[in-house]
């Protein structure tokens, strides 16, 4: 399996490089991450009309370009570099993977298109107030009403939950089955409180579910595979965007390095500077192939796939946390104040590194399937 | 020439003269006179100047009718790329195609007991006696010094020079009485290296190689060389096992090659033991072991896709990214993480070693060897200047060493 870039995506990718440099200075991100919504329609609008960036990986029948997890993995690792103040994980990984995944030939043309041309902000709703990352720990219920369900219980750590217009919740039906369902993010019943999270750029909301009318998405009963899936594809584009920002913080704290002066010369003549950058960019180079190499084998079809996406996963956790302690500490004393912007990803690298599972979580999970 | 015309021609010459009965040098000789044993060579020393992306197609066609190929095993590959690069014409005709016919045996003088990063800091002495070079000077870590024909000797031949001017490159003949050669034992046991005791050593002036002065300049060809090729040199020859003269040859050939070799898959950790392992002493079940294996094979996998990562862009011929440069240092990682893991499996097990140990020593001789990882072939820490200053341009440390007559630089006075 190869897995390197065909210099059409080198190209793809220094284009976005350029145009998300200037959507999202640091100015913007900080801008952004003050308030309650944390993004705008504007900055939205501008990242789907000119780039098509939702529309990257929905089949071309549903609106969208068609392409693979190799370039949305480029997408998400650019966004991830710089920083944006988007609901686009949650939109174009989360809640279009799970209806990708789970929904039927109708369900799709119902919504895909809309996601596709950047007018609907979806996400997924899946855990609840135990933290758990799996299906197991899923206890909302589902009743049958009329044509359609009724949904009552909690989600929470629900990625840009307090904002989407639509919501696809996994629910436990009366047979115990799991089901997905779509939600309207304006329903009756339904209660929305944003979180306060220790990563500002990304927003998490707790839902309550009060009677919320809900139609099905795919098979009554059938979800849990579809969402293995989709927790399996959401796990390699989180680590491709990690690896963004971790590669973002160890270029960031090198420029300071060679920059900054003490006893007399740059402390990057240093030979323990040296040794930590080496260090550095071994991890994040490391990190990056997993990251690649799993994307790679969703699109290949790799049988191994789940094994692999939790290595880049569990690889993507250590290393992004890992470079951003470092960064803060090649900086120096600035390097902890809130003015200096180190700390955006020191926060962006902790969230990721927890969501979806920590890197011993994704260590045991892939262990099960090559230990089985 | 085309990746096709390439194929089909190289196709038809083996058809038309591979033939497993020859004995293997009288093969190979053939093959050097076709230019198909060293393609990627200019075509008036053997080879046919195909350009280094076409001779994989080359190597699959061996593959494919089980043809041998040239001797491409050792320190012969550094000297051949040496002497390619600053040979005389003399060089060449003397000693490249015993390069490739494997008749000849190869060694690398450069380290000493007194500069071993610093290879650049040689005190071993060469000077013009009459009409003829003598040396003096004890050199260290040499494999195959006890076998080897020919050496490639570095030696300081002006102390008046700063430190890299006063260095000369010579070809030495190894079998003379002013060379003296005893094996290195290592903490494993093993004696995979030698100590060389140069004591008069005579070298012919026409074995100088490129000027006087010039000795560092083409160490770092070599070193470029063993850089480039560390995997294929320490990489496990696989001999064929089907029937024919050439064959026999060749087996004997790589029993004898590969023999300092044998604990390499020892020193490098042994990561394709551990589930094996794990399995067979239930740690498996283990959580707290599980996540050390894990760690592990996170570590080993995403080395190993870097590494394909790096190949892939050089295939595709643009640039290697920074990826190329990390894989020694990975691997130091790897190994002594694998070490680590190793005595996890094994509890009181890894107390043994020999036939009381498991896998009769292999496990044993893990734990022994792979301190020599991080520190054969540069250590980690040179790994790392260099990470910084070539890959990262981080400006380098202020030098003491380089700007004064060699006489000068304090260096170590015994060993």
């Amino acid at each position: 399996m190869k897995f390197s870039f065909s210099s059409e995506q080198e190209e793809f990718r220094s284009n976005l490089r350029r145009f998300l440099a200037e959507q999202s200075p640091t100015k913007e991100v900080r801008r952004l991450m003050e308030t309650d919504a944390g993004w705008d329609r504007n900055g939205w609008h501008k990242l789907n009309t000119t780039l098509g960036l939702t529309a990257v990986r929905i089949p071309e029948a549903y609106g969208g370009h068609g392409f693979g997890f190799g370039e949305h993995g480029i997408v998400l690792e650019e966004m991830g570099r710089a920083l944006v103040c988007a609901p686009y994980f949650a939109t174009t990984v989360l809640a279009a993977g799970a209806i990708l995944n789970a929904g039927t030939e109708a369900d799709k043309q119902a919504l895909l298109p809309g996601i596709a041309a950047g007018n609907t902000v979806a996400t997924l709703a899946w855990v609840e107030d135990s933290g758990r990352w799996d299906a197991d720990g899923t206890n909302l219920a589902a009743i049958p009403a009329g044509s359609g369900y009724q949904l009552t219980g909690d989600k929470s750590f629900v990625l840009d939950g307090h904002t989407a217009d639509l919501i696809v919740v996994l629910g436990r039906g009366p047979g115990d089955g799991l089901s997905f369902f779509t939600v309207s993010g304006d329903a009756a019943g339904l209660t929305k409180r944003l979180l306060k999270t220790m990563d500002p750029t990304r927003k998490l909301a707790r839902l309550t579910f009060d009677g919320v009318a809900a139609t099905l998405l795919g098979q009554d009963g059938a979800a849990r595979e579809a969402f293995d899936r989709t927790m399996i594809e959401a796990a390699v584009c989180l680590a491709n965007e990690m690896v963004g920002g971790a590669e973002r913080l160890r270029e960031d704290a090198l420029a300071y390095a060679m920059m900054r002066m003490q006893f007399g010369r740059s402390i990057a003549s240093f030979q323990s500077m040296k040794h930590k950058q080496a260090d550095m960019l071994l991890e994040v180079e490391l990190a990056k192939s997993a990251a690649y190499y799993a994307a790679a084998a969703l699109d290949d079809g790799d049988a191994d796939i789940a094994a692999t996406a939790s290595l880049a996963k569990a690889c993507a956790s250590e290393t992004y946390t890992q470079t951003a302690i470092h960064a803060i500490q090649i900086h120096g004393g600035i390097g902890f104040t809130w003015d200096n912007d180190t700390h955006l990803w020191f926060k962006r690298a902790k969230s990721s590194e927890v969501l979806l599972g920590d890197a011993s979580y994704h260590r045991e999970a892939m262990m099960r399937h090559w230990a089985a | 020439m085309t990746e096709s015309a390439v194929r089909t021609e190289v196709r038809a010459w083996l058809e038309a003269n591979w033939d497993a009965n020859l004995g293997l040098v009288e093969w190979r000789n053939k093959l050097i006179d076709s230019g198909w044993g060293a393609p990627h060579w200019p075509n008036q020393w053997y080879g046919r100047d195909l350009p280094a992306g076409l001779v994989p197609v080359v190597e699959d066609e061996f593959q494919r009718i089980g043809a041998i190929g040239v001797a491409k095993v050792g320190i012969r590959v550094l000297a051949a790329a040496t002497i390619l690069a600053h040979g005389t014409d003399m060089h060449k005709q003397k000693f490249l195609r015993r390069i490739l016919t494997g008749e000849d045996t190869w060694c690398q003088l450069f380290s000493e007991p007194g500069s071993g990063s610093d290879v650049a800091g040689a005190v071993t002495r060469a000077e013009m006696r009459g009409n003829q070079w003598v040396v003096n000077g004890q050199k260290v870590w040499t494999t195959s010094a006890h076998k080897a024909d020919w050496g490639l000797l570095l030696a300081r031949t002006d102390w008046d020079q700063r430190k890299h001017r006063g260095l000369s490159y010579f070809v030495i003949d190894m079998k003379q009485p002013g060379v003296s050669v005893h094996p290195l034992r290592q903490m494993n046991g093993h004696a995979s290296f030698n100590q060389v005791f140069l004591t008069d050593a005579k070298v012919e002036p026409e074995f100088l190689v490129a000027n006087v002065g010039d000795g560092w300049t083409v160490t770092t060809t070599t070193l470029m060389h063993e850089r480039r090729s560390a995997d294929a040199l320490r990489s496990w020859a696989q001999a064929s096992d089907r029937p024919g003269r050439a064959y026999d040859d060749e087996r004997a050939e790589i029993v004898s090659t590969m023999e300092p070799y044998k604990w390499y898959p020892q020193r490098a950790g042994r990561v394709d033991l551990i589930m094996p392992r794990a399995r067979e002493t239930g740690a498996i079940n283990d959580p707290v072991v599980r996540q050390e294996i894990a760690r592990l094979l996170v570590m080993s996998k995403a080395a190993e896709w870097t590494a394909r990562r790096a190949r892939t862009a050089q295939e595709q011929g643009r640039p290697q990214g920074p990826e190329g440069s990390l894989g020694k240092l990975a691997s130091s990682y790897i190994a002594r993480a694998a070490a680590r893991v190793h005595t996890q499996l094994s509890g009181a097990d890894a107390l043994l070693t020999g036939d009381d140990s498991p896998m009769g020593g292999v496990i044993a001789e893990i734990f022994v060897s792979v301190p020599a990882t991080s520190i054969a072939g540069g250590t980690d820490e040179i790994q790392r200047n260099i990470i910084a200053e070539r890959v990262l341009k981080m400006p380098k440390e202020p030098s003491v060493d380089t700007d004064k007559p060699f006489r000068d630089v304090p260096r170590n006075t015994v060993g």
